[in-house]
């Protein structure tokens, strides 16, 4: 796995090459991205850092094929996104990216399992097999007796497991967070992190998370810094090193 | 369908929203169709005028009678196969309330004028020789309870002083046309002439024509107006559904009165429920990000908006149709009086309901390409 504003290597999941990203206020023009490389191997845990305003989220939503760069590529698992017309990226979207987010984002009229079980619904899969999926991603979580309980009849943490589940209920092929524990207290902050941990080491996910908390971000296998839309490498946060 | 929970959870997200939203549809669709159902009623006249008839009445108005001696020199036209002389009695039947059409006929030619009206041949018989006989359409006599042998006293007030005639009810009539009036009393000329004053004598109100061919209207038309040119009583001739729209005329532009509230009603309808489906879609930016998000397509959220839309619609359209099939029978005869007779066709409740989702499918339209082409990042940043 190789960052910064370099050339990266081959054959990773997530191919990054010179991205920039800018945007247009009035008649000003904003480098949010500057020539960014990036690779991430599959099972990874990668943590983003940087001060508000660095491109932490633009990176994530370039990555999650939620926007396009205004220059560069991004390749994932051999699917070059970058080019890719609206309709496609919202397919492959749904196919490849399990999202979460800082403020959960469930549906407060579905329940639990009505929320989990919406990725899903564009799939071909019968009820049966959506209803089994569906517990097996509580279960992954730990809110399988929750499962008919509406978000306002759970707490944050529990909310946040159960857009956990949502993300990884049609095994995509990586995780996107955004500030999972944004929202959190610390034990429930700590208890998410285990469970995205979890995912990393048990189930094999790799994972992208953008994160302001320092204790948060020393529990993924590597930490980059944003800072002017230039990717920094954090030596000091090499914990894990790269996953065979 | 697997996306019915996502759409009725969001149908349901707020109750008391969604009860005002589906009241206002079904108070305006039991408005159109109690409006419908009245401009039906109206129109029906000129919709069951037969092509092959003409009336000829006094040129100045409807009120202003002819003379009983053009019956000959009108008869005499080639071209007609039947002439008849109709007069507006205009009694009253207990009250003022009981309003239903009484007309003096000419027995000798009524049917073979006006032939889609039947009355089986005995009952016919005995009206004949009956001078105080009447005939009586089937409607009217359901709504009275009359049967054959009453004797239904009626109070004359416009022809000479107050006075009450009795009639006997030798036969009922029914209309082999759809949606034909059913409505109307017959008495006797004879009986008629015997009764009224001098003055009143020897005239009538109206003659209508039945032609051989219809295509012979225009020439006859002009024939019997040519015919009685600068006389005291000129006439004026016209088919009978010219006449049956010139009748309705009367009461005012009860058609423009009724498109223009009804116009009011839809367009009302149309701004409130998409002022609903816009706030609702505003108040759901997030979650429809979320949606795009996860993989739902543009068209996707499109058609969740207009699926909730759609359903409001036909919810409220047909709760409100429904209330109008119930309460139009009673309405129609609380009004029978004041109004012809209402009648809720299918077509009236087919065309609510086309309506009802037309507002529902232009209602969501806006909003719902809104959030068509809402961009995800943007709308992430909201929340």
């Amino acid at each position: 796995m190789t960052g910064g504003n370099g050339n990266g290597k081959t054959g990773s999941l997530i191919q990054v090459r010179r991205i920039d990203k800018t945007y247009q206020r009035g008649q000003e023009e904003i480098d949010v991205l500057r020539g960014l490389n990036l690779d991430v191997n599959k099972g990874q845990f990668v943590a983003f850092m940087g001060p508000s305003g660095s491109g932490k989220t633009t990176l994530l939503n370039l990555l999650g094929g939620l926007d396009v760069p205004t220059r560069g590529s991004i390749t994932v698992a051999s699917d070059e996104i970058t080019h890719m017309s609206r309709g496609k990226l919202t397919e492959w979207r749904a196919r490849h990216v399990g999202f979460i987010f800082q403020m959960y984002n469930l549906i407060p009229v579905l329940t639990a399992f009505q929320n989990v079980e919406l990725p899903l619904l564009l799939t071909n899969l019968s009820k049966a097999e959506r209803k089994k999926h569906v517990e097996t991603a509580l279960t992954v979580v730990g809110l399988a007796q929750r499962m008919n309980h509406y978000p306002r009849q759970l707490s944050g943490g529990q909310e946040q497991r159960v857009a956990i589940a949502r993300a990884i209920v049609t095994d995509p092929s990586f995780l996107l967070a955004d500030e999972p524990t944004g929202d959190l207290d610390r034990k429930s902050a700590d208890e998410i992190m285990a469970l995205i941990r979890t995912l990393v080491k048990d189930h094999g996910k790799t994972v992208l998370m953008v994160t302001h908390d320092p204790m948060v971000a020393r529990q993924s296998d590597v930490t980059f810094h944003l800072d002017k839309g230039v990717l920094v490498e954090d030596a000091a946060h090499l914990v894990a090193g790269e996953p065979a | 369908m697997k996306f019915s929970s996502l759409i009725f959870a969001n149908l349901l997200r707020k109750k008391a929203r969604l009860i005002l939203t589906v009241g206002s549809f079904a108070i305006a669709l039991f408005l159109f169709a109690f409006l419908a159902v009245v401009r039906a009623a109206f129109n029906q006249q000129a919709d069951v005028a037969s092509a092959d008839r003409l009336i000829s009445r006094n040129h100045i108005s409807l009120s202003e009678p002819l003379p009983l001696s053009y019956y000959e020199q009108i008869a005499r036209i080639p071209g007609l196969a039947a002439v008849t002389h109709f007069n507006w009695f205009g009694g009253i039947y207990q009250n003022e309330k009981n309003f239903f059409p009484q007309f003096v006929i000419d027995p000798e030619h009524q049917r073979q004028v006006m032939p889609e009206l039947v009355v089986p041949d005995d009952q016919w018989q005995n009206f004949v020789h009956d001078r105080q006989g009447a005939i009586v359409g089937a409607k009217t006599a359901k709504r009275f309870g009359w049967k054959i042998g009453d004797r239904i006293p009626i109070q004359n007030s416009r022809y000479g002083p107050l006075s009450t005639w009795d009639f006997n009810i030798d036969g009922i009539y029914h209309s082999q046309n759809p949606g034909g009036d059913e409505t109307q009393f017959w008495l006797q000329w004879d009986y008629f002439e015997e009764k009224v004053p001098q003055d009143f004598k020897g005239r009538v109100g109206w003659y209508t024509v039945k032609l051989d061919k219809p295509d012979s209207a225009l020439s006859v038309s002009n024939a019997i107006d040519s015919l009685f040119d600068n006389s005291a009583y000129e006439t004026k001739t016209e088919t009978e559904s010219a006449f049956a729209a010139s009748f309705v005329k009367q009461f005012g532009n009860i058609e423009g009165l009724i498109m223009i509230i009804g116009s009011v009603v839809f367009f009302t309808l149309l701004l409130v429920t998409g002022n609903t489906m816009a706030i609702a879609v505003r108040e759901r930016t997030g979650e429809l990000a979320v949606l795009k998000a996860i993989g739902f397509s543009d068209r996707t959220v499109l058609f969740f908006v207009l699926a909730e839309s759609l359903l409001i619609a036909v919810i409220g359209g047909v709760l409100g149709l429904g209330l109008s099939a119930l309460a139009i029978p009673g309405l129609g005869s609380t009004l029978a009086g004041m109004l012809p007779p209402l009648n809720l066709s299918a077509t009236i409740l087919a065309l609510g309901l086309l309506a009802s989702l037309l507002v529902g499918a232009v209602a969501g339209i806006v909003p719902g390409i809104g959030a068509m082409r809402m961009r995800v990042v943007t709308a992430l940043r909201r929340i």
